[in-house]
């Protein structure tokens, strides 16, 4: 897949010697939504981080978009084009739904002090557009015009979720990584998730990669299915590959702690 | 928190909201610049000059509250550049006879630079470690100008001349508390922009959580540098008319203490919240003034107040709306 949008090779990562990820090969292709799957503790959340710049690892070689993503801080892959909501919900705290979402715009936008203390045209004109881009966002994932002044922490669960992704919107993403997104949600808002994830891509032509737990979510939505285990990439197919995947269920079943979420 | 507490804060919200609306709100505004402008003809010419150090540190308090409040950096040396800004003043217009006017962009030039030097190796450590560089900062500022010849040493500097404004000689302590007054709404104005402003919410988000922050795209060591240099402006701005309006300045004009009162000022306030900076500011300089009739116990009691500020109103006595403990 040499047109992959996304495209790791021969990563490894390990804290004090202990090998968190090892030789993990994995890409996500343009337009595709993709599923990274794999017991607790296998690596994806440390994955992401690689990916978003938060960890540097050992070895291997991160592309995105043709840019190499590895010597980019955090805020430049954003910059690149690479938007991320985290495992816990973590919008900012005493700020409103819009002030929240609002920071998804700050590589996207220019003005300074100066501009500020002067309140110019350019920094008015640019507040205003701003504004207007979040409230695009804030429609899109379900948020309404009621809720944008409200502290953001002070929301129904499952609309700081949207809300979180709305954020990672305004960043005007190319590439959009979930982290367990269904996490505490209902049977009911999970369907509308499924639903938003679609959207995110066909309406607004977002590439996404999710990490989750709920695998009968997982097998609706993605296209492609990557397994991580012990740090390393165990399988890579089709819903229907995985499923039948002898490692996959071992994986899964196989350890004594198991938390057999795999419903086959 | 006590039911007590609760009622006051559900007052101040209901006040608040009143001044939302636009006429009350500029009403409000006119009044108090009203006030403003009588009162060196109305409570004299001590009251006059007790009020400028206060809209000193209206000034100063806003100035580090750029730096504490909004991008939650803890500055433990905030008065060396106030010391940057009054010295600069100094020399330049003492040793090189230049003009106040022209020394003046010197001076936040120089704070500003100061405030880079500082602040760009620092800036990329957490906060505590700040707070450790900023403290060392402050001290090494102070000694050097006790010891340097062109600071004057300990005795400092003085017979610095008074600025002249189109024709206006700015010479009596009634003409110096007009220019506080001009200064301190300027500082208002220009943090209330901030505040609203693209920058603004960066130095919150970065407050709030660095890392999220970061992976919305924002460059956190620019913006935290940001926030620096902008504080050390207001502290520069400050001190060079500081200087001016007591024509001497010494080292010890710019100690710890110093930095710990504007500190406390922001703190006392509400970090963060414009008003209640203000507010911090004035009960700094004003508290012990007014309970000056207590004699000896004075510094006393008014430390015991702090405390129990502190300890009933932990976030400030007009903290950010939604920030209660």
């Amino acid at each position: 897949m040499s047109g992959a949008l996304l495209n790791l090779s021969g990563v490894s990562l390990a804290f004090a010697g202990n090998t968190v990820l090892q030789n993990v090969d994995f890409q996500v292709a343009e337009g595709a939504v993709v599923s990274l799957i794999g017991p607790n503790g296998a690596g994806k959340t440390s994955l992401f981080n690689c990916i978003t710049g938060f960890y540097k690892p050992q070895s291997g070689a991160i592309t995105f978009d043709g840019h190499e993503l590895l010597k980019l801080r955090p805020h430049r892959v954003t910059a690149s084009g690479i938007a991320r909501t985290f495992q816990n919900v973590r919008l900012f705290r005493e700020m409103t739904v819009m002030q929240n979402v609002m920071s998804g715009m700050h590589s996207r936008t220019r003005s300074g002090a100066i501009a500020a203390i002067l309140r110019l045209p350019s920094q008015r004109a640019e507040e205003a557009a701003i504004r207007d881009y979040c409230e695009g966002c804030l429609r899109f994932v379900g948020v309404g015009p009621e809720e944008y002044d409200r502290i953001a922490t002070t929301l129904a669960y499952g609309h700081q979720r949207r809300v979180e992704i709305a954020r990672a919107l305004a960043t005007q993403p190319k590439l959009l990584l979930l982290d367990e997104p269904a996490a505490g949600l209902n049977a009911g808002e999970k369907q509308d998730l499924i639903a938003l994830i679609r959207r995110i891509r066909d309406e607004r032509g977002i590439s996404v990669l999710l990490i989750e737990h709920d695998t009968g979510l997982v097998m609706q939505v993605s296209e492609r299915i990557s397994v991580l285990d012990h740090g390393a990439m165990i399988a890579e197919g089709t819903a229907k590959q995985i499923q039948s995947n002898p490692k996959v269920i071992e994986a899964y079943l196989g350890q004594e702690d198991a938390e057999a979420e795999l419903d086959f | 928190m006590t039911p007590r507490d609760t009622a006051s804060d559900r007052l101040r919200d209901r006040i608040a909201a009143r001044f939302e609306s636009p006429a009350l709100r500029w009403g409000g505004i006119g009044l108090i610049l009203v006030l403003m402008a009588v009162l060196p003809a109305a409570l004299g010419q001590y009251a006059t000059v007790i009020m400028t150090n206060a809209l000193l540190y209206v000034v100063l308090a806003l100035g580090l509250n750029v730096v504490v409040g909004f991008a939650g950096l803890l500055d433990l040396g905030y008065a060396a550049f106030f010391a940057v800004g009054a010295y600069t003043i100094g020399i330049l217009t003492l040793d090189f006879g230049v003009n106040f006017w022209l020394a003046l962009p010197v001076a936040v030039l120089a704070a500003a630079i100061a405030g880079v030097i500082i602040g760009g190796p620092t800036l990329r450590l957490r906060s505590d470690y700040l707070a450790i560089v900023t403290l060392g900062f402050g001290e090494i500022v102070r000694f050097s100008a006790r010891n340097l010849a062109i600071t004057g040493k300990a005795s400092g500097l003085s017979g610095i001349g008074q600025p002249w404004l189109f024709g206006w000689h700015i010479a009596t302590p009634t003409d110096f508390y007009f220019v506080f007054c001009a200064l301190a709404i300027l500082a208002v104005v220009v943090s209330l922009r901030l505040e609203n402003s693209r920058l603004g919410r960066a130095w919150l988000y970065v407050r709030h959580d660095e890392d999220v922050a970061e992976a919305m795209g924002i460059n956190r060591v620019a913006v935290k540098l940001a926030a620096y240099v902008t504080g050390a402006i207001f502290a520069a701005i400050g001190g060079a008319f500081f200087a001016a309006n007591l024509g001497a300045i010494s080292p010890e004009s710019f100690s710890f203490t110093q930095s710990v009162l504007i500190l406390m000022a922001v703190i006392l306030g509400g970090m963060g919240k414009i008003p209640g900076v203000i507010l911090g500011a004035f009960i700094v300089i004003l508290g012990p003034e007014l309970l000056r009739n207590l004699g000896e116990l004075r510094l006393m009691v008014f430390a015991v107040m702090l405390l129990l500020i502190m300890l009933f109103r932990p976030s400030g006595i007009w903290p950010k709306r939604g920030v209660r403990s």
